[in-house]
């Protein structure tokens, strides 16, 4: 696995914001039959997956093996079974230089006590390997790109839950890592705070060109900052792939309530190639494929010649839930 | 570049070769332990035996009528055996919160996922009290035997007590790190530095006071192996060629100090993780 050659840095030891480094080629993490028991219970079983340069969302329920998957690839837990390679390197052989190119913001709250944000900031750059004067500096500048500029003095135990997500945020990049592993970022944060979260994630994959892993139970945080996902449910792998992919853009889900012989209209719908789930009430929820503008007068042409009344008729955009609730095995 | 242009850009820098986190770890927490003026205090006090005992020296060199003041090989295990208090409280200062408050915050997961090992963070944490403690037992020691060939003008009880410069490193190495490690073991164990200092007083007083009271039922002083500070005494004597003060053997005695220290590393290895796992 190569890394592009990365653009030379202006004096400041960084480079322009308009020339955002190049990512790295290749898988940014790769899984191979990855197990991990605590005590009876397999944490993680046979997992196997690929994470692809830019944002991949980590996406299931509470109990998933989300978290356990971050913490075996940062080296916290040891696997029972498996291999795990992180930017090209083995996990095993080399969790140091592993670490050093990675940034983690862990799930609870954490932080160094007695330490007010611009000194813990450049403390944890010194220790990922800035030298003291390009640590500060940077700690500066990631203060002010979390939104944590004017408070930057004050002691971390001051902080509202809100600041400790963000303070976390720039301890994990502030030492540019290559690859973020984000677990539930957007955790006790207000709406408006959320949002402002979830933009920054995005800013940072989509404009500054790190790659990062988003562990959430949050559909619409994924959905809003990730373009690939990998759906994960009791310690194994349910899905994976690009989110557009997985929704299925080329096509289209309506809601249909008909009257006259459903029955026979499903049957009818199935052969003419469309894919019909019945929601349990009298809606029933019909994916036709090909041309999406087209679907709502196929569904009607078909209904009359098949003589039955259209009740309603709403199309339905497929989410990430949708997808969610597949892998799941909710629908 | 103005503040306003300020946002996340990439570092093209240097980095620092992977493996020396833990001297930053371990400069960030001594300059935090010095900035507190209690500490300074604290320290100030320490110190202060150490000029009484120079003045001693001094007096002693100089004027023929205070000859008896002379310093012998024993003078400095006395000074050892003193600094023993203050050894008790800047541990105590110093060594409890270095793990409990980590702990406490969850800022371990923070530091091991940096470039860092476990043994490097407790080597981090541990030097920073072993630095401390140096600075109130073998420094000040050396610094006298050095104020001793100053005040005199020749090197003539140097030479006759050369023994000195290893016995003071060798009990003062002892000293440091019997007590580093039982505190940082102990750090460890909770997320409350205050009640890991009542642990290690307790730890402290409750071996002493044990030994004590075995002493006095039995009329003989074959225990002191069950109190650290009496184990380090008897070694202490040993050490500086002096008679024991207890009747156990001083193997005995080096044993319980190896089996604290090694005691304590295995509990560090334990208790330092990124995660906790109940199972």
């Amino acid at each position: 696995m190569m890394q592009t050659e990365p653009t030379p840095p202006d004096q400041a030891g960084a480079f322009p914001p308009s020339q955002p480094a190049p990512r790295f080629a290749g898988p940014v993490v790769e899984c191979e039959h990855l197990s991990v028991r605590f005590g009876k219970n397999w944490a993680l079983n046979d997992v196997s997956a690929a994470f692809l340069p830019g944002a991949v969302g980590l996406l299931g329920p509470n109990g998933a093996g989300k978290s356990t998957l971050l913490k075996s690839l940062l080296g916290f837990v040891v696997p029972d079974k498996g291999s795990m390679r992180v930017l090209g390197m083995d996990v095993a052989r080399s969790p140091l230089e592993i670490r050093a190119r990675i940034g983690y913001m862990p799930e609870s709250d954490s932080h160094i006590p007695g330490m007010n944000a611009v000194s813990f900031v450049g403390y944890c750059g010194q220790l990922s390997g800035l030298p003291a004067t390009d640590a500060m500096q940077r700690a500066h500048e990631v203060l002010y790109y979390v939104g944590l500029g004017e408070a930057r003095y004050r002691n971390l135990e001051t902080y509202s839950m809100g600041m400790k997500q963000r303070i976390k945020l720039a301890q994990a990049i502030v030492h540019d890592p290559d690859l973020l592993f984000l677990d539930e970022p957007t955790n006790g944060m207000d709406p408006k705070g959320r949002d402002e979260m979830l933009e920054l994630i995005h800013d940072l994959a989509h404009n500054k060109n790190v790659n990062l892993i988003l562990s959430s139970h949050l559909l619409p945080d994924v959905e809003y900052t990730c373009d690939h996902v990998v759906v994960m449910d009791k310690g194994t792998v349910a899905t994976a792939g690009p989110i557009k992919a997985l929704k299925g853009t080329t096509g289209r889900v309506y809601e249909l309530r008909v009257k006259g012989d459903e029955a026979a209209f499903i049957e009818v719908m199935k052969a003419s190639g469309f894919d019909v789930k019945n929601t349990g009430d009298d809606v029933m929820r019909v994916f036709v494929p090909g041309v999406d503008d087209e679907g709502a007068k196929i569904l009607f042409d078909l209904a009359a010649r098949e003589r039955v009344q259209v009740r309603h008729l709403r199309p339905s955009v497929p989410t990430l839930e949708d997808v969610f609730a597949r892998a799941v095995g909710e629908v | 570049m103005p503040i306003h242009d300020q946002g996340y850009r990439r570092y093209g820098g240097t980095r620092a070769a992977v493996g020396r986190a833990w001297q930053v770890m371990t400069r960030a927490g001594v300059m935090s332990i010095v900035s507190k003026r209690q500490f300074i205090g604290l320290m100030l006090f320490a110190w202060a035996p150490f000029v009484v005992r120079a003045v001693q020296i001094y007096v002693a060199a100089n004027f023929q009528q205070a000859s008896f003041l002379a310093p012998k090989g024993e003078t400095f295990r006395e000074f050892l055996d003193q600094q023993g208090a203050f050894v008790f409280f800047v541990t105590i200062y110093v060594g409890a919160g270095l793990i409990a408050n980590d702990r406490r915050a969850n800022a371990l997961q923070l530091y091991l996922s940096k470039p860092m090992t476990r043994a490097e963070y407790i080597a981090g944490k541990l030097a920073i009290l072993f630095i401390f403690l140096v600075g109130v037992t073998f420094l000040p020691a050396i610094s006298l035997l050095l104020m001793q060939a100053i005040f005199a003008g020749s090197f003539t009880f140097v030479r006759n007590n050369l023994y000195l410069l290893p016995a003071i490193t060798l009990f003062s190495l002892a000293q440091v790190l019997v007590a580093s490690t039982t505190m940082l073991a102990l750090s460890s164990m909770s997320k409350s530095g205050r009640f890991v200092a009542v642990m290690y007083a307790g730890l402290f007083f409750f071996t002493t006071a044990l030994f004590n009271a075995l002493r006095g039922i039995t009329g003989r002083s074959s225990f002191a192996w069950l109190s650290p500070s009496a184990a380090l005494e008897q070694l202490g004597d040993v050490i500086f060629r002096l008679e024991p003060r207890y009747q156990v053997s001083p193997a005995i005695a080096a044993v319980t100090v190896v089996v604290l220290i090694a005691g304590s590393l295995f509990i560090l290895d334990r208790r330092v993780r990124g995660v906790e796992i109940v199972t």
